[in-house]
């Protein structure tokens, strides 16, 4: 199933158990998936049309009046296009907004630079408090929501839109601050998230059969990080890489190295190398961002001989 | 019960003056400029009970120009929100009345504003809210005439005219001047009137924003307009630094400027008519 699919149907189980749960859309409802929410919930879903800055603005408003609001954009226009209303009218005023970026990184594929974030989790991470959730698969997705619709607070979450390799299992139990150790392993531990968890699974099965034993962490929820699995996992293993569809600097790599400041482990990073994103499909743009299977295992065994 | 609003006003720039006084410093001159429309609202029109600051379905008031936080509190203090004293608290480490507006520090206060624009749309949510609650209230917003030059005032007033929130009633502070010069010298936004009608606004053009008769007079009017399918934009034509000579007379020079305590008193004494 698409994750946007997904997402639509959490939340109009969510819409149907609390009228106070509302979408606000900015012209995006077909591409995240909600317009059919309108026909059902119309006193729970609205179109705010191209107006990023007065959606999340509005939903700080509704908020202020009991509403539980979800607002959507594409990445770039849920984060830098509107950082100072997130900032200040959502986050600042302590507002229960949920806010989802969609398509984030090189998923954006054929809109291209222009609507390709590589800073989207850099932008949300440096304002105060905020949490940042990035769903792995359709799995978590749906263990998430529910969580995420009764954490009172500003949430950033960092969708994909479209189907995603199954990671988790059925019955997966979900923590919002709990990173999900997915395997044990003794020799380097691999820290992702999003859509680039089951190519470091995939990498990690190459990697076993060359004889490395890997430990791989999905760090879902960014910020907070799970500080004690992060420190702990890395001690373990004593060298760490980070994977991530963002750019290396203020994204994953950067929480990775935050959290583990004063521990003496290398940290090698796979991730956007300080571009912009360009058009182009999915193969295409892992090749020129160097987010490949491939890359992984070279990350992988670079952080082994830095050990 | 009902309060002689010409006295009201009186205190309230009496406690302007004393705070920003007391301080030194501060955005005198959009203060001033909004005491009529506020001694209207919280001392005639709004359904509030200051003794039960969060009541459902009170009505509310959103200062989308946050820089005008200390008339707010002012008004609040005079209506009984908490203690005048604690007027002597702003901006001073700590307090509960920063410079501009907190929702989460000030009993009274509904918004949190102070980043131009945003306000309004945070008004134009509050009023939705209120729509979809089916409460009756009335959500009123003050935004400046500077502020109008940011794009987010202009969607938001989209927005409310599509969604027929027709239980929003909005004043532009239009004093003619903000920090830089005057306001037709930086970027016009003339013709307003033309302007929120275009935007499919009822509109009610106050010649004088600061004569509290024509503000009461015009808030009436707006309140008829609750079922129009309409929300209502008050241009309030006002000065800034009004009641105080050497604050009108500072121009635009008076948006964020020194103010002594013996210049705080003096003031006090033209506004009491001491003088």
């Amino acid at each position: 199933m698409e994750m946007r699919a997904v997402y639509a149907a959490c939340l109009a189980e969510l819409m149907e158990k609390d009228k106070h749960v509302v979408v606000l859309d900015a012209d995006l409802g077909k591409a995240s998936g909600t317009l059919g929410l309108r026909a059902k919930f119309p006193e729970q879903s609205f179109d705010c049309g191209v107006a990023e800055q007065d959606m999340a603005s509005i939903a700080a408003g509704l908020s202020s009046y009991g509403f539980k609001p979800w607002i959507e954009s594409f990445t770039p226009f849920a984060t830098r296009r509107i950082c100072d209303q997130v900032a200040i009218s959502i986050v600042y005023a302590k507002r229960n907004v949920k806010i989802v970026g969609t398509d984030p990184g090189i998923a954006a594929e054929l809109n291209g630079g222009t609507h390709m974030s590589m800073e989207d989790i850099g932008v949300m991470r440096s304002i105060p408090g905020i949490v940042i959730f990035e769903p792995v698969d359709e799995v978590q997705l749906r263990a998430a929501m529910p969580v995420l619709n009764d954490y009172d607070g500003p949430v950033y979450v960092r969708l994909f839109r479209k189907e995603l390799p199954k990671v988790f299992e059925e019955g997966y139990k979900f923590d919002l601050f709990k990173a999900d150790t997915i395997k044990e392993g003794k020799d380097l531990t691999i820290f992702v998230s999003g859509m680039l968890t089951a190519d470091v699974v995939t990498a990690a099965k190459q990697l076993a059969e060359e004889g490395v034993d890997a430990e791989i962490v999905n760090v879902h929820t960014i910020k907070p990080i799970d500080r004690e699995t992060v420190v702990a996992s890395a001690r373990k293993t004593g060298t760490v890489l980070t994977v991530e569809n963002h750019n290396v600097i203020g994204g994953l790599q950067s929480a990775v190295l935050e959290a583990l400041a004063e521990e003496k482990i290398p940290v090698v990073a796979v991730g956007v190398q300080d571009r912009f994103g360009e058009v182009g499909k999915l193969p295409y743009l892992r090749e020129v961002t160097g987010l490949t299977v491939e890359n992984i295992i070279a990350g992988a065994k670079k952080a082994l001989s830095l050990k | 019960m009902s309060y002689d609003l010409k006295e009201v006003c009186k205190d309230i720039r009496c406690d302007i003056m004393t705070c920003i006084g007391h301080l030194g410093v501060g955005h005198i001159g959009g203060c001033l400029s909004v005491v009529e429309a506020l001694a209207v609202l919280y001392f005639k029109e709004m359904n509030i009970d200051p003794k039960n600051p969060k009541m459902e379905g009170r009505d509310r008031f959103i200062c989308s120009k946050g820089h005008a936080g200390p008339a707010v509190y002012a008004t609040l203090a005079n209506r009984g929100y908490f203690d005048k004293k604690e007027l002597l608290t702003l901006n001073q480490g700590g307090t509960n009345l920063p410079s501009h507006c907190d929702m989460n520090r000030t009993v009274g206060i509904d918004m949190t504003t102070g980043s131009l624009g945003q306000g309004f749309s945070c008004a134009v949510g509050v009023a939705l809210g209120s729509k979809l609650e089916k409460d009756g209230a009335t959500i009123y917003a003050m935004i400046g005439d500077g502020e109008s030059q940011e794009g987010q005032i202009w969607e938001a007033a989209m927005f409310a005219a599509a969604k027929k929130l027709d239980n929003l009633i909005a004043f532009t502070d239009y004093n003619k001047q903000q920090i830089d010069g005057t306001v037709a010298e930086v970027n016009d936004i003339a013709p307003l009137a033309e302007k929120w009608a275009a935007f499919g606004w009822n509109v009610i053009d106050v010649e004088d924003g600061n004569d509290i008769e024509q503000v009461e007079k015009a808030v009436e009017h707006a309140k008829l307009g609750r079922d129009s399918g309409k929300p209502t934009m008050i241009i309030l034509n006002t000065l800034k630094g009004c009641g105080v000579k050497w604050i009108e007379d500072l121009g635009s020079g008076n948006h964020n400027c020194p103010v002594s305590e013996e210049q705080a008193e003096a003031a006090i004494r033209e506004i009491r008519g001491e003088d």
